[in-house]
């Protein structure tokens, strides 16, 4: 996308800085239309194929002053406030901030902002104008955009034929299946084929990979797939669905999930990536991952008119590699409800809070009987082994245990034989294996109540009942 | 002559020099129309160049197989060392120990070989991927442990500093310690990568757009590269995507290859660098080691110090002498050291080549200083800010610099001590000890720092600036100038400049893009020193169009010269008012220049670096940072609480653009204390080469409380423009202040006994690692 605008189109507000979706200096805006409601999402055009935008409208800078010429309201606090300095990275912070002020329930609230904002690098201002910017920016009524509104839904609408689409290119075609019976058949008939949900990994291989993918397969066009639904296994998430639209339904079952969630790349990666999506290309540091396994969550497949399901860890074989058969594909993930007596905590431990990729994740669901002691503990980690791993000594540790610094001390001895984490550019093995130990005195201290109200963290703690 | 000329602007029109306005490009930015090399409406048949870089970090090169990459339909031709028409050669010292491609030898991971050029970058990209290279590998050395071990190669000379006699003084001090300080390098990690477009014209003629600092030693290159003198290659550049040292002489690789494309075949050619590339090709900031060797008394009076400054430079010597030695310069900080003595150790190493960033040596220097003052207060139980009021420079006595020059302004302790009352330092420092107490795995450290900064460039004459300014007939002004935008609004002030003197609204006066075409000779805009040099030329060539306008005004009106005044909006000539456009076209009838170029160079300066002695600074630019960080013990995440900044700008030039510069300074200066980390492996290749592995600050990184305020009535003691001073490079190193509070915080683990010895960068995991360190030894 961000190609066709630069060099076909030579829409050149719309700037390049990384080519990964690390930067935002391409983030642009893509509306479309959920029933009657226009929702507009930031996005980085630089890892988002141009077909992409099949049934959507695209807005880049250049779209945002009114038709008279006036500043968007988004601009004029950017000039007003001084927030541009080289201003490279001011057209990216500019769409950012307009979708943001098209968000509903904008708040002026810092840690808001800085969510909406984590992923727009600035390497000028130091930030502190550009969110005095938003918070200008959002006392304005509205902007010229908004009188387009119904001619934005009657073109979108005259869009939607409800038509399986095929594309062809020199490089490759495009299969963008009209339903999930449609995208069944088109994988089967060539399992060789790529699934794309929002391509937040896929772009990278062309971009950065230089890969040519003779076949492309979109599963986050899917109708069927973008359904979040409460059935009587839990909450079943398909395979189209963002991480923004999952992370309120997953974080209203278990909060710190949702927090982690809010960390997960940034708001334009959470705009086009999928939870399924984080889950079929089978990193060992995807965060979505060990959240849900210790969510005890299963995964849906499917292969032409064959379903089946099998709990998520087991999905994860080895290094890249999958229990997945050619052919097949992932449907949805159900997280079930959790069990009365549950506590859930997610730990993201990165160089960087917002927007990182994790050093190491640990994820600990503990159920108490009605005595206090634990009755079934599921721990996850990522970062810590070739797949997203479960931490079977640690859990066998706690397992009917009361909750003491007795069991603490034992789960840590455990923990130390569940995982050989290896070194890279992110920490070393003996970080992530003392991270790891260290975050069970942390989950201690949070639910221990001899601890209650004991500070233990510096990003997304939010006050949660103690056990 | 600026003074007297300077009070004849009765009135300061509105926005004009030292009012704050807003930046000349901001409309434009938010646009999305302010264009940058990439957005230049592109040449017919433009080509598009891409590098193949070396996958080894030293070998010799045995066979190159380029068939394959020339073989991809799309690709025009593939150049090689071979094909260079003049040097070989971009050394910005002239060391010639930096070929533009590899020859034979590659020594480093990262370091160009061939050029791909072709008809798309895509299928550039995609061929360069294609080439067959057989090397025989070479013992590489990485880092400094490895140089030294290897016998410890240097790039440049070392420099030494002293005064005094520091072992005598060591020797006779009640007290001493040492120890080591590694301090870590840093990415510039400017947004818009590197990249040049050039355009061959007529008899060897080369256009050249470039994303550069120093269009002026872009443009020798590219002559020297493609063998044709300067008169033939014309360098433009109207605003960068961000800088910070990156584009000083890394933006001379991507110039020259875009040229040497252009020039073989005969088509305009652009090279926009991947940002992976870019940062495996590129240098960064040198990381260094510091030995130190410290003697003081209880009261924390430094007596002596000595002090090893070891940096990794990389493979050839670029700006690394410079760099290095600014490190001495400012490894006193803002201190007086009785005796004293600096060693540099600038060594080689098989890694990309270190070069300027934002600071040049100074915040690593100042580093060292800082640990210093934190081993004497741990030493004797005193609060740091204590150790440091003790030690900061005096008026009159005790203000003989290392390097001999006398600090004639010392106004550190002054800033401290304003600084300290308004944050309320004492108190609060008080407080978070009491509250660490009952805190066990979150604990809170505070620190307050001061900057003194040394302004100038140490090349001597590279302290020069020139400008051109034109009057039109209609009254319009356009002014140039020979530094270069980079986001530090330098283009905003130079407008401001002639807005006061010729009493014009912004709308009047006009900015252009950076030439050697209009001003030839230039300086890079580097070493903070864009305003003072280019503001002072700025102002000459105002001044010669004005000096003859007012003759003509007296003359043509009949009136005492003294009648003749620029006032906001129009010239008081005697009794009457005229518009600025009236007397113009006046004066253009009557036959007088209405053009002048300007020039000035820095006054007192000298530097010898064989002796170690001179004044290489005309003045020095002071502040201080009280930074609060909260410190996870369990994982070693840290977060900066609050940071409230008095700085000194002297009467600011533009007051918001300044604040801008210093809250970007510090928010950057506190990524390369913590989170950006460069991490290479063992073969030698950078492991954080994307934004995806190298994290700068994000949005909520910034400070939760951020409180910065410009130091009131301090104008420069110097005659700077409109006494104002430098702001580019010192507020970086505010960020010092929250290595030292993040030090303090782990302090608490063993109750403030002994000093953490903290390393930069303070990343998590260096962070627990000191945090592991403490905990034994507070068991033993």
């Amino acid at each position: 996308m961000l190609d066709w605008l630069r060099e076909d189109r030579r829409r050149t507000g719309t700037k390049e800085g990384c080519n990964e979706g690390d930067c935002g200096a391409c983030t642009v805006l893509v509306v479309r239309l959920e029933g009657e409601t226009l929702v507009w999402r930031a996005v980085n055009a630089c890892i988002q194929f141009l077909w992409m935008l099949d049934g959507a409208q695209l807005f880049t800078v250049e779209d945002l002053r009114s038709p008279e010429g006036a500043l968007h309201p988004v601009q004029q606090a950017m000039v007003d406030l001084h927030g541009a300095q080289c201003g490279f990275c001011t057209p990216g912070f500019v769409m950012s901030m307009v979708a943001y002020c098209k968000t509903p329930g904008a708040s002026m609230e810092e840690d808001a902002i800085n969510t909406a904002l984590a992923g727009n690098l600035c390497r000028c201002t130091g930030y502190a104008p550009i969110v005095r910017a938003m918070k200008q920016a959002l006392t304005a009524p509205g902007d010229a955009l908004d009188t387009q509104t119904e001619a934005i839904k009657t073109r979108l609408k005259a869009l939607a034929d409800g038509q399986t689409v095929e594309i062809k290119g020199p490089e490759g075609r495009v299969t963008l299946p009209a339903s999930a019976d449609a995208l069944a058949a088109a994988y089967q008939a060539d399992p060789q084929a790529t699934l794309v949900a929002g391509a937040t990994d896929v772009g990278l291989w062309v971009t950065k990979g230089l890969r040519t993918l003779p076949h492309l397969i979109s599963v986050g066009l899917v109708p069927d797939l973008h359904k979040i639904e409460h059935t009587p296994e839990g909450l079943r998430i398909g395979a189209a669905v963002t991480y923004t639209e999952a992370k309120e339904p997953i974080a209203a079952l278990l909060p710190d999930a949702g927090e982690v969630i809010r960390r997960i790349g940034s708001t334009q990666v959470r705009n086009a990536g999928t939870v399924c999506g984080n889950i079929g290309n089978g990193s060992p540091i995807g965060d979505g991952p060990p959240l849900l396994i210790a969510a005890g969550a299963e995964l849906k497949l499917r292969c032409g008119d064959v379903h089946r399901s099998l709990p998520l860890e087991e999905y994860f074989v080895a290094y890249g590699k999958q229990d997945r058969q050619p052919g097949e594909f992932i449907e949805a993930v159900v997280i079930p409800q959790p069990q009365p007596g549950t506590v859930f905590r997610a730990y993201k431990i990165s160089k960087r809070f917002d927007q990182d990729i994790s050093a190491v994740l640990g994820a600990f669901s503990l159920v108490f009987d009605e005595a206090g002691r634990i009755a079934t503990a599921r721990i996850a980690f990522g970062g810590m082994a070739a797949t997203p791993k479960r931490a079977p000594a640690t859990e066998a540790a706690l397992q009917g245990q009361f909750w003491t610094e007795a069991t603490l001390k034992a789960a840590q001895e455990a923990m130390k034989t569940d995982f050989a984490p290896i070194s890279d550019m992110r920490s070393s093995a003996w970080y992530r294996q003392t991270v790891a130990v260290n975050l069970l005195t942390r989950l201690f201290v949070e639910t221990a109540p001899e601890h209650a109200g004991t500070e233990t963290r510096l990003a997304g703690w939010k006050e949660q009942a103690h056990v | 002559m600026s003074e007297t000329l300077a009070k004849q602007t009765a009135q300061i029109v509105p926005g004009g020099a030292s009012k704050s306005l807003r930046h000349e490009s901001a409309r434009m930015h938010v646009s999305g129309n302010a264009a940058y090399i990439d957005d230049l409406p592109e040449p017919q048949g433009l080509l598009h160049v891409v590098p193949g870089l070396s996958t080894k970090a030293h070998a010799r090169i045995v066979s190159m197989d380029l068939e394959a990459v020339r073989a991809v339909p799309g690709v025009v031709c593939v150049l090689t060392a071979a094909d260079i028409p003049g040097d070989n050669q971009v050394s910005a010292v002239g060391k010639g120990d930096e070929p533009l491609l590899a020859d034979g030898e590659v020594c480093f991971y990262g370091q160009p070989i061939f050029v791909v050029v072709a008809e798309s970058r895509g299928v550039a990209r995609r061929a360069a991927k294609l080439a067959k290279i057989e090397y025989e590998e070479r013992p590489a050395v990485l880092n400094i442990a490895q140089a030294r071990e290897a016998g410890g190669v240097l790039v440049w000379r070392p420099l030494v500093m002293s005064r005094g006699d520091v072992e005598t003084g060591l020797a006779a001090a009640p007290r001493r310690l040492s120890g080591q300080v590694t301090v870590g390098g840093q990415e510039h990690f400017y947004l818009e990568g590197q990249a040049a477009l050039a355009q061959p014209g007529e008899e060897g003629e080369m256009r050249v757009w470039s994303s550069t600092q120093h269009p002026t030693e872009t443009q020798h290159m590219v002559a020297h590269c493609l063998h044709v003198p300067s008169n033939l290659v014309t360098v433009e550049v109207r605003r960068m995507g961000g800088a910070f040292g990156g584009k000083e002489s890394q933006a001379n690789t991507p110039a020259c290859l875009a040229a040497i494309a252009a020039h073989a075949t005969g088509r305009a050619a652009k090279m926009r660098l991947d940002r992976d590339d870019d940062m495996m090709m590129t240098g960064k900031r040198h990381d260094f080691v510091i030995d130190y060797e410290v003697g003081f008394d209880d009261a924390g009076n430094i007596l002596a110090v000595d002090m090893v400054l070891a940096a990794r430079c990389g493979w050839a010597a670029d700006l690394s002498g410079p760099v290095v030695d600014r490190a001495l310069f400012h490894a006193d900080n803002a201190y007086f050291y009785p005796d004293v003595r600096f060693k540099s150790e600038p060594l080689k190493t098989n890694t990309q080549s270190n070069t300027a960033y934002r600071g040049f040596g100074g915040p690593q220097g100042i580093v060292a200083a800082e640990r210093v003052i934190e081993e004497i207060a741990f030493a004797t139980g005193l609060d740091p800010l204590d150790v440091r009021v003790r030690n900061v420079y005096g008026t009159g006595t005790r203000n003989i610099t290392p390097y001999h020059m006398t600090v004639e302004d010392s106004i550190a302790a002054e800033i401290m001590a304003q600084l300290a009352e308004r944050c309320d330092y004492r108190q609060r420092r008080q407080a978070l000890r009491e509250a660490n107490k009952s805190s066990p795995c979150i604990k809170r450290g505070i620190a307050l720092t001061p900057v003194k900064f040394g302004i100038s460039f140490t090349a001597t004459h590279y302290n020069q600036a020139g400008a051109l300014v034109h009057v039109y007939t209609d009254g319009s002004v356009q002014v140039n100038h020979g530094g270069t935008e980079m986001g530090q609004g330098l283009h905003t002030k130079m407008v401001q400049i002639a807005m006061r003197e010729f009493g014009l609204t912004e709308d009047r006066v006009r900015i252009t893009a950076t030439t050697t075409g209009k001003v030839p000779n230039t300086s890079a805009t580097a070493a903070s020193s864009g305003a003072d040099l280019n503001g002072m030329a700025v102002l000459d060539a105002v001044h010669k169009i004005k000096a003859r306008l007012v003759s003509f005004a007296a003359e043509h009106w009949k009136v005492p010269e003294e009648g003749v005044q620029f006032l906001p909006d129009g010239v008081q000539v005697g009794e009457q008012v005229i518009s600025f456009p009236e007397l113009t076209k006046a004066a253009y009838f009557a036959r007088v220049s209405l053009s002048a170029n300007g020039f000035y160079k820095t006054p007192k300066i000298s530097w010898n670096a064989a002796t170690g002695r001179g004044r290489p600074f005309y003045y020095f630019a002071y502040g201080a940072a009280c930074a609060e960080v909260a410190v996870d013990l369990l994982t070693g995440e840290n977060r900066i609480e609050r940071v409230d900044i008095l700085h000194d700008a002297g009467q600011s030039l533009n007051p918001a653009i300044d604040i801008g510069q210093i809250e970007g300074g510090f928010v950057q200066g506190a990524g390369w204390l913590t989170m950006e980390e460069l991490v290479w492996d063992d073969t030698g290749r950078l492991r954080t080469h994307a934004p995806s592995t190298y994290k700068i600050p994000a949005c909520s990184d910034r400070p939760r409380i951020f409180n910065v305020a410009l130091l009131e009535h301090s104008p420069n003691q110097e005659a700077t423009i409109f006494r104002s001073k430098a702001v580019g490079e010192p507020p970086f190193v505010h960020g010092v202040a929250v290595l030292q509070a993040i030090s303090d915080a782990l302090a608490s683990l063993n109750d403030y006994q002994t000093c953490p010895q903290l390393d930069a960068p303070a990343t998590p995991e260096q962070i627990l690692r000191t945090a592991e360190r403490m905990r034994q030894q507070a068991s033993h």
